[in-house]
């Protein structure tokens, strides 16, 4: 007989110790892990991987911010100024947001999730981590070696003829890091389709699920966007085609249409995943099934659909025509609305709930705030006029920082929170770990609140130095960067501890539903002794708690 | 004006700037209160509904609800609908110069602003203008792309190399503002900074007569048009039928040997004496040679402002 999973077990703390066998203790040496074709061994790859370049990502921005204390150029030289911003904003973008959840978690979890033995094609996942770190050895070599000054939206024709420095290995880093995300994405999409549990429809999918389905679509059909304008960059400086520039006859705005082509969509690519992470911890914290299921997945597709027809409105000053404007204003609102939806039903799914503050669900609570923030923000930039006061200003920076930090970040350290235990078979500590939940949420607020002011005010991004009445403000924020920082440092620190010291976890420390707590923690590396077989939608807490109580009475 | 210390708003000191403001008000007052909606349900639930609290009545909680799904698709839809069209009428005006505007010229070059105005003075990073006149700026860029932003004026524009683009203001306050670089344009882009100097009517009109009086971009073009030797092809009686006459083809519409049509703006008159060869127009041969290299952007305006010098009867 198969083992029938709607109804889990309870394990008192008690009694639990860690599995005999399991994936960590299946093998110690590095050739083990460099070469392992286990679903969860690539994720940890990752998950340290991504660690390093978040660090470093960060120490470029903490010059940055300590730089902009003072309006004069007090701390480094404006040629170093420029490198640094676009140092953080390559590193963030291209080798922590875009992989983060999909490649620390999705890997992790896909399989897990689906009752499955591993993903589709394991080998091809082990080949995308290589992708990934070479693309990102080839980047930091570039970014250390020379360092670029483009910013990591490398507009041509500045890109393409003027900057001198190492833009071409840069975008051959990217270039390359960007196969990796597509393999990715395919290898989630087969999976999907191919390898559910018996009985695991698609209505009873977890959302989280959902939410990697839609962004692998977004990873396969617009990285390839990506590739062929760095190719075309590429080309440009050692040919001299005169694609982008205009004394060869070439259009700068071109780059401009394709660079956003991919690069709008991508910011969907690095939310959507925090979003579907923010569906699992809900539920569970709330002991409830999530509020409008259905309009809460679907939304996830009209996301990923109407991210494609948007790119426009980073053009409305460039000089695009004023009904292009128009239209791309227009699309842009469409996706306000399947982002305002899920926002409204997290927040009903607490209504009538058993909510408890544990770490992650106080990252999933300050993930709605910060995103409900960044998102609303959102109307300001895509109204046509008001866009063109705040484009290319500090509002814009304040704005993709809510969404890809407060929102993107803060989703993943959620996950992370949440799916600990899981993964290592270890708690954190608890009151150190909502601790630092709520030193990042003050801190982001006091350093990118300002932000929007500034913003407002005219003080245009990408500036080294600015004049004297914006200090205040910028006082602020970097003030508020340190706090965040800390914030930052605090799970880097606590959860390395908890790997040798921390609380052995039980199979299923939430009590939540879901295939990924129906093994042992961490699972052994087959995943599952016996093919799970579903007969329960995702969510059935009711019936969970309800058999506790029946089994308490026994 | 510059240098006033603390403030959260900037200040208004064109037409543009109230109307954009109260759009921005507007934004402010939907997003605060939807932020502040969903932080008090968040607050309020957490606590009525938290763990620990046994006296509340969680029976039949709901998990779905199709009334609620639609208004809250629906009611955010219509206030989105409503700021776009809002937005969307303010930047129409924004970027259609009325016809009587000043036009003034002017091209970004790493790291500086030149103006030229329509009687000849020239000023760089500086740019004086009268207050309560329409002025339309046509911009152009000598490099990379470069952004043309007052923020006491609500306007910002790219300005862009290869192509000229517009934008228009009409100023309501005198005073210095701050004019910046807003596109990211290389190492010293945070030091392309300027002033606009608004000054009552008369004092602008004394101002111009005072600078260093220098030749008109008209007569320059027309200068021009003779030192370049454009004349020996293009003369008014179109004499030679060799190439096409320039008079009254600014603002028309040109068909080209392909078939296409396009219309006769600056843009296309400079790629016209820039690259000839990329629009022929249809009846001519590719006669023309190539200007590429030997011509500046300024000379390349002087050029245009005499052809459209041209097409006025
Ligand atoms: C799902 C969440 C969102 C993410 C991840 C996101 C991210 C971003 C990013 C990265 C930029 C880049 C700016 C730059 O480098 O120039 C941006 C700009 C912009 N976003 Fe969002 N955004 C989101 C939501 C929205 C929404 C809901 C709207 C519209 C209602 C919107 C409208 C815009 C507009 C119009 C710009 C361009 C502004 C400008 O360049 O002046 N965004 N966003
Ligand atoms: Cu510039």
């Amino acid at each position: 007989m198969t083992a029938a999973l709607d109804r889990p077990t309870s394990v008192s703390p008690e009694s639990v110790s860690l599995p005999k066998r399991h994936y960590l203790n299946s093998g110690y040496t590095v050739r083990s892990w460099l070469f392992t074709t286990d679903h969860k061994r690539i994720a940890l790859l990752y998950l340290v991987s991504i660690t390093a370049f978040f660090v470093l990502g960060g120490i470029a921005a903490t010059l940055v911010r300590l730089d902009l204390m003072t309006p004069q150029a007090d701390l480094v030289r404006s040629e170093t100024y420029n490198k640094l911003f676009t140092a953080h904003g390559v590193i963030m973008i291209f080798f922590f947001l875009v992989p983060s959840i999909p490649a620390v978690m999705g890997n992790f979890l896909v399989p897990l999730m689906l009752g499955a033995r591993d993903l589709a094609f394991p080998r091809l996942n082990l080949l995308s981590w290589y992708v990934y770190m070479v693309g990102g050895v080839f980047t930091l070599y570039a970014l250390l070696a020379g360092g670029v000054d483009t910013g990591w939206t490398f507009y041509a024709p500045y890109s393409s003829t003027y900057s001198n420095t190492y833009v071409m290995a840069t975008a051959v880093g990217i270039f390359i890091t960007g196969f990796s995300s597509i393999l990715t994405g395919l290898n989630f999409i087969v999976t999907i389709h191919k390898m559910r549990a018996p009985g695991q429809v698609w209505f009873r999918l977890p959302l989280f699920i959902w939410s990697i389905y839609a962004t692998s679509i977004i990873m396969v059909l617009g990285t390839p966007v990506l590739a062929i304008t760095l190719v075309l960059v590429g080309l440009e400086r050692l040919l001299g085609l005169g694609i982008f520039d205009p004394r060869l006859g070439g259009d700068p705005i071109l780059f401009q249409h394709l660079f956003w082509f991919y690069s709008h969509p991508a910011v969907y690519i690095m939310i959507l995943p925090s979003m579907g992470v923010v569906s699992e911890i809900i539920p569970c914290f709330c002991r409830k099934r999530p509020f409008g299921y259905e309009f809460i997945g679907f939304s996830s597709f009209a996301i990923a659909a109407f991210s494609f027809l948007v790119w426009g409105h980073h053009l409305f000053v460039s000089g695009q025509s004023i009904y292009a404007g128009l239209v791309f204003s227009m699309l842009s609102y469409l996706v306000a609305i399947p982002s305002a939806v899920k926002v409204f039903n997290w927040t009903a799914t607490l209504h009538k709930g058993s909510i408890s503050f544990d770490t992650p669900m106080l990252y999933a609570l300050g993930f709605v705030g910060l995103f409900t923030m960044g998102g609303l923000t959102g109307l300001f930039v895509a109204a046509l006029a008001v866009d063109v006061h705040v484009h290319d200003t500090y509002f814009i920076v304040a704005h993709f920082h809510y969404i890809m930090v407060g929102g993107a970040v803060m989703g993943y350290l959620g996950a992370i929170h949440f799916w600990w235990p899981k993964m290592t078979g270890r708690l954190y500590p608890e009151g150190w770990a909502r601790l630092s939940a709520i030193l990042i949420f003050v801190g982001f607020n006091l350093t990118f609140f300002p932000q929007y002011i500034l913003g407002y005010l005219g003080m245009p991004r990408r500036y080294h130095i600015y004049p004297p009445e914006f200090q205040v403000l910028n006082v602020m924020s970097s003030a508020g960067a340190s706090i965040l920082g800390v914030g930052y440092l605090f799970p880097l620190t606590y959860l390395i501890w908890s790997l040798f010291y921390g609380k052995v976890a039980s199979a299923n420390p939430w009590r939540a539903a879901g295939l990924e707590w129906q093994t042992p923690s961490p699972p052994p590396t087959e995943n599952f002794a016996r093919t799970p077989v579903v007969r329960h939608e995702a969510y059935d807490y009711p019936a969970i708690d309800n058999q506790q109580v029946e089994e308490g009475l026994r | 004006m510059i240098d006033d210390g603390f403030r959260l708003m900037p200040e208004q000191a064109s037409t543009l700037a109230p109307s954009v403001d109260l759009l921005y008000y507007f934004l402010l007052s939907v997003s605060t209160f939807f932020t502040v909606l969903i932080a008090v349900l968040i607050v309020y639930f957490s606590i009525k509904y938290r763990r620990g609290n046994q006296q509340v009545d969680r029976s039949k909680g709901e998990d779905h609800s199709l009334w609620l799904e639609v208004l809250w698709m629906v009611v955010p839809l219509l206030i989105s609908m409503a700021i776009f069209a809002w937005g969307a009428s303010l930047y129409y005006s924004e970027y259609r110069p009325p016809d009587d505007a000043i036009e003034i010229r002017g091209v970004g070059k790493q790291w500086m602003w030149k103006f030229q105005h329509p009687s000849g003075q020239r000023e760089i990073n500086d740019l004086h203008v009268p207050l309560g006149y329409p002025v339309k700026l046509t911009l152009i860029s000598e490099d990379v792309i470069h952004s043309f932003f007052v923020p006491a004026f609500r306007t910002k524009r790219d300005v862009v190399p290869g192509r000229y683009t517009n934008c228009w203001f009409e100023a309501t306050r005198t005073g210095t503002f701050h004019l910046f670089c807003a596109e990211y344009c290389g190492t010293n882009h945070s030091r392309m900074i300027g002033r606009v100097i608004v000054m009552e009517p008369a004092e602008y009109e004394r101002w111009l007569a005072n600078s260093n009086m220098q030749e008109s971009p008209l007569a320059a073009g027309k200068r021009l048009y003779e030192e370049f030797r454009c004349v020996t092809c293009h003369r008014p009686e179109g004499a030679t039928g060799r190439c096409p006459p320039l008079e009254g083809l600014f603002g028309r519409d040109v068909k080209l040997v392909d078939g296409t049509t396009v219309p006769a703006d600056e843009t296309y008159l400079r790629e016209s004496i820039l690259r000839p060869a990329a629009k022929v127009v249809a009846g001519f041969e590719p006669l023309m040679p190539s200007y590429e290299g030997q011509i500046s952007e300024e000379q390349l305006i002087y050029l245009i402002t005499y052809i459209k010098s041209l097409a006025k009867p």
